[in-house]
């Protein structure tokens, strides 16, 4: 196996581990604030706050642990209509059910 | 590994694409994301419909132990993705041993998985249990919902963890390497996808009260 064919080589983004630590302590500061945020009598602003800390979380992980900010714009456009998808399978459901 | 010219055409010349390999794996996740999503639908439905069971419901967690597993998945997904750095950079042990801490971090999170689950047994609150039925149809639906989700869930920790050995093994044995790296993506995409997951179950069960 010679070494001559690099298919990763050309597009290889080396994150660097201080990058990572910087986001994983992000992470654990919204879990940190989304659990404070549940104390507190929010009522139905509750589910609202958490998932809004909930997807900043699910973004972070997307885009730096898992690389799509370093990735080619292909992965990132399946990724958004992946999540697009799933967004419209859920609120039209809802709505359905809602407004039935 | 000859260096003849004979031996690079019949030999040397192996097929890779680790931007399919990559590709591939991603369409796999938005499968995953798909099985989960359905479960997410019902969820939003029912707690529509049952709202203060719910948060009955959600007050028999214990969420200082969801919490403590959400700290658990957060950093073993810091490990797995610096796992990747280390091999990009030829360190072969610290990425070999940062993949052992993702699995160790894995059995932590299922050990708390356990004891929360026979607790919440001992104290007759699993499907079908009598105690269980006797309370609001609500609460049924949330711990019916509780234990399908949480319980698919840690079945892909345990499959993350089964891959991910599988992953250590191949740097052990120079499969994986500093060039040709993608197996390990593909396990760590898996790994954060798992993460993912909960980041999403933790808030809607633990939290919501």
């Amino acid at each position: 196996m010679t070494d001559h064919t690099t298919p990763q080589a050309h597009e290889t983004h080396v994150v660097g581990y201080g990058q990572y630590i910087l986001i994983w302590a992000g992470l654990m500061a919204l879990t940190g604030a989304t659990v404070a945020f549940a104390g507190l009598e929010l009522g139905r602003w509750i589910i609202i706050t958490a998932l809004t800390i909930a997807s900043i979380k699910g973004f972070l992980v997307l885009s730096v642990f898992m690389h799509l900010r370093f990735e080619d714009r292909t992965f990132r456009l399946f990724a958004s209509v992946s999540g697009l998808v799933l967004l419209i399978f859920i609120v039209l459901t809802f709505f359905d059910y809602a407004f039935r | 590994m000859t260096t003849t010219a004979i031996g690079v055409h019949t030999q040397g010349h192996v097929h890779r694409d680790d931007y399919g390999s990559k590709m591939g794996m991603w369409l796999f996740l938005f499968t995953e994301l798909i099985l989960f999503g359905g479960m997410f639908v019902i969820y939003a439905v029912y707690r529509f419909s049952h709202q203060l069971e719910f948060e009955l419901g959600a007050k028999e967690l214990d969420t200082l132990v969801g919490t403590i597993n959400t700290m658990v998945l957060l950093t073993s997904s810091l490990t797995v993705a610096m796992s990747i750095t280390a091999i990009q950079r030829g360190n072969k042990k610290l990425s070999m041993l940062l993949v052992g801490i993702t699995i160790a971090l894995a059995l932590v999170f299922l050990v708390n998985k356990y004891f929360e689950w026979s607790h919440k047994f001992s104290v007759g609150l699993y499907p079908q249990a009598p105690e269980l039925l006797s309370k609001p149809q609500g609460e049924i639906l949330y711990f019916g919902l509780y234990f399908v989700m949480t319980g698919l869930h840690a079945l892909h920790v345990i499959i993350g963890a089964i891959v991910l050995a599988v992953d250590m093994r191949f740097i052990q044995k120079n499969i994986i390497t500093s060039t040709s790296y993608v197996k390990l993506e593909a396990g760590a995409l898996y790994w954060h996808l798992v993460d993912i997951i909960w980041i999403f179950l933790f808030p809607l069960f633990y939290l919501v009260h």
